[in-house]
């Protein structure tokens, strides 16, 4: 009905993880018309035009903020929800709203001593609460401030539905995943371009018989190995994993390790061999190489990850804690880490969101624009802000 | 009571000739109208046959409370119903086909008498017309011719209604149509009408009902207050088989848990949730109430609408009467009376017949 309506008109949005995280303040098109007068007012209140992450402070809290769109593309090439990729579509804008988890980490990210071995911060919270926009957050952060940025969208994409396993010419037991992989490598790249003429290999690897990468090139011959030869390409990611880890340390640059729904690398697969026999994640080269980079046996960077229930295999519906999530071998893994909760939208925060709807003209009801209407759909999302998404869509 | 009736030495005979002498009274009429359904016209029933079922009535009254143990002198109704419900237990779903032993007046319809004696003289002046009795009502003649017209007042008939046509007849013991039957009525309302009613409003309560739906009135019960010195109240719904209570608290910030988990997680479906907005969006208090409800039994829709309608009754107790009247017609305190519905025999379901095959 209506929802089909919008989706013919304009491609109705759908946030998969984390709620309408809206980046605010467009610098250059504040300057507006008269009609737009009321609605300056109502900017003024819900948006800030603070658009470097770095300066985000508790008064921006619950404020939105934006994200130039070519930014979002250099930044994000994966790891924005689909729902939310599909609002930035509609909205002509990237709208990410500032929360206090977000504050907490760029607090500690902020503060915390490079000498030191990786802090690991685990964003854990119940369905739809915002973990993967938060983790967006700190990424957009890092990438302002020139940190090496290694993003990981969803781990879980990496135990699940894989059409083509490989047996890895490395290791007889392991199993590649060449789609998976070559996909983040091709990702990977367009976010990370000046990175990859900067680090330089520091051994000599072979492809095969006949391919090697000699001592000293830089990654991005790597990269562009692992893109021509897809066969290759896990082990492509494990040698790039392998070479920003060991250099972080040295100080040239910075590395995060955003890994979204880091409970699938501990949990079990739904992969199985051809004997019928099912997959453990060790078995699988990526999952590998990525347990190896969220050890903090290096330093000079952080790691920030997610808990993810929706992607998960076999977990409960009401699991959200990292003990339920990760399982005891995950637990003892990322132990010490520092938890950050993510709650549902605060009552300042669902104005906020409300309010930035209104002015988008998204909710076209006319009950939706009275307090009793506002009332009705705080009642009903629970302040949940998928939940929220979700209902302001057909309305 | 034993002597009355010469019983054989042995108990169990004496057991079986009650019970068979009861069983013969309550049988009776079964027995009767099976025998005559082909008969032209309703049964006639004799004088001398309607004493002798009361006589034997009342005999078998006085055996069934000696069997049970009770004094014979003070067994009424009630407790003859009692005696036979225990004797003969009936899964029957239809009370009127269940055994049941009741003074003959009640099981036999009233008949006429004999109109006319042994000369063939009717006794009624009006019995040429064929409807004597409906005659004699009309023609009233008992109005007496009253005085003073200072002394005048309205019967209060407010909450009465006059009888129907059909408790006419069975007053009556006679047929009459429609349009005697609106005369009458007419007759009645203009009699009603007259200055000098009041002193016959004996008589025409005769034909007058009270309508005691209306009397019924809902206690609704006063808030209570716990120890914080909160108020709230409790109310209790239900819904096919689910039933559910809901505590609800003044002073709230919307917040609702049922059976100790949050509505967002135990009602996952919109349309849920949207029953327990439904009495808080209409009394216009979404966001100030808290409520604790505890539900079990159903389906998920059953829960949902057993928890709106305890969540109703309780906001009961917060809101002035006319609100309450709002809500009572906009259906949030009417149980819902749709049960499964049973499936019968010869049938797939409760509706659906079996496929229907030519051959």
């Amino acid at each position: 009905m209506l929802r089909s309506l919008q989706g013919l008109v304009c491609r109705s949005l759908k946030l998969d993880h984390g709620c309408a995280l809206h980046t605010a303040a467009r610098g250059g098109l504040s300057s507006v018309s008269s009609q737009d007068v009321p609605a300056e007012n109502l900017r003024a209140v819900f948006h800030t035009s603070e658009s470097d992450p770095a300066k985000h402070t508790e008064q921006h809290e619950g404020r939105l903020y934006n994200i130039p769109l070519e930014e979002v593309k250099a930044v994000f090439p994966h790891g924005l929800p689909y729902r939310f990729q599909q609002q930035i579509q509609t909205f002509n804008e990237a709208r990410v709203m500032v929360r206090k988890p977000a504050l907490e980490l760029l607090a500690y990210l902020k503060g915390s001593n490079f000498a030191h071995p990786a802090v690991r911060y685990v964003i854990y919270g119940e369905r739809g609460t915002g973990k993967t926009m938060t983790l967006c957050h700190v990424v957009h952060y890092c990438s302002r401030q020139g940190w090496l940025v290694l993003h990981i969208p969803d781990a879980h994409l990496w135990v699940k539905n894989c059409k083509e396993l490989l047996q890895s010419s490395y290791k007889k037991d392991r199993l590649d995943q060449p789609l998976q992989a070559s996909v983040w490598l091709k990702n990977f790249k367009s976010s990370n371009e000046r990175f990859l003429q900067e680090i330089k290999t520091q051994k000599k690897y072979m492809w095969g018989k006949q391919e090697s990468t000699e001592e000293g090139r830089p990654l991005g011959e790597v990269v562009e190995q692992g893109l021509a030869r897809v066969r290759s390409a896990s082990d492509a990611v494990g040698v790039v994993l392998r070479e920003i880890k060991q250099q972080s340390h040295r100080g040239s640059f910075r590395l995060l390790v955003a890994v979204d729904g880091v409970n699938a690398l501990w949990g079990r697969t739904s992969l199985r061999k051809e004997d019928k026999s099912p997959v453990s994640p060790e078995e699988l080269t990526l999952v590998h190489n990525l347990r190896k980079m969220v050890r903090n046996d290096w330093s000079g960077g952080a790691i920030v990850t997610t808990l993810s229930q929706t992607g998960s295999l076999f977990k409960p519906s009401s699991a959200y804690t990292p003990q339920e999530l990760l399982g005891k071998e995950g637990f003892d893994a990322l132990d010490p880490f520092v938890p950050i909760p993510v709650p549902n939208y605060s009552p300042g925060e669902f104005e906020s969101c409300y309010g930035y709807y209104l002015e988008r003209k998204w909710l076209q009801h006319e009950k939706a624009h009275t307090e009793d209407g506002k009332a009705e759909l705080r009642f009903l999302s629970g302040s949940n802000p998928r939940q929220l998404d979700r209902l302001a869509g057909p309305l | 009571m034993a002597s009355e009736k010469p019983l054989g030495s042995c108990p169990a005979y004496s057991y079986h000739t009650l019970l068979w002498d009861t069983l013969r009274l309550i049988c009776t009429t079964t027995a009767v109208q099976r025998k005559n359904a082909g008969a032209s016209g309703p049964e006639k029933y004799t004088e001398a046959f309607i004493k002798k079922q009361i006589e034997e009535f009342n005999l078998g009254k006085r055996h069934l409370a000696n069997m049970m143990g009770e004094d014979p002198e003070t067994f009424t109704q009630e407790d003859i119903d009692r005696a036979i419900a225990y004797l003969f237990p009936s899964g029957l779903f239809d009370k009127q086909a269940r055994p049941l032993m009741k003074h003959p007046t009640e099981v036999f319809p009233e008949q006429r008498k004999i109109q006319w004696g042994e000369d063939g003289r009717p006794f009624h002046f009006l019995f040429y017309t064929g409807k004597q009795s409906y005659y004699s009502l009309m023609h009233f003649p008992n109005m007496t011719k009253s005085v003073s017209l200072l002394l005048t007042y309205i019967i209060n008939l407010a909450g009465s209604r006059w009888l129907t046509k059909i408790e006419l007849e069975e007053m009556l013991v006679e047929k009459m149509s429609d349009d005697d039957y609106s005369r009458f009525i007419r007759l009645l309302e203009k009699l009603v009408a007259l200055p000098c009613a009041d002193l016959e409003e004996k008589y025409i309560q005769k034909f007058s009902k009270e309508v005691p739906a209306q009397l019924q009135k809902v206690l609704i019960e006063p808030l209570q207050y716990d120890e914080r010195g909160v108020a709230f109240s409790t109310g209790e719904g239900r819904r096919k088989t689910a039933s559910a209570t809901a505590v609800v608290y003044d002073n709230g910030t919307g917040k609702i848990t049922v059976n100790g988990i949050d509505i967002l997680h135990y009602f996952p479906v919109l349309q849920d949730r949207e029953q327990l907005l439904f009495p808080f969006q209409f009394l216009g208090r979404i966001g100030k109430h808290d409520m604790v409800c505890t539900v079990s039994g159903g389906g998920r829709s059953a829960q949902a609408g057993a928890i709106r309608l305890a969540s109703a009754k309780a906001l009961r107790s917060f809101v002035t009467e006319k609100e309450v009247e709002f809500m009572r017609q906009a259906g949030l305190l009417t149980v819902d009376p749709r049960v499964k519905e049973r499936k019968k025999p010869g049938q797939e379901g409760p509706r659906r017949k079996f496929t229907w095959k030519k051959r």
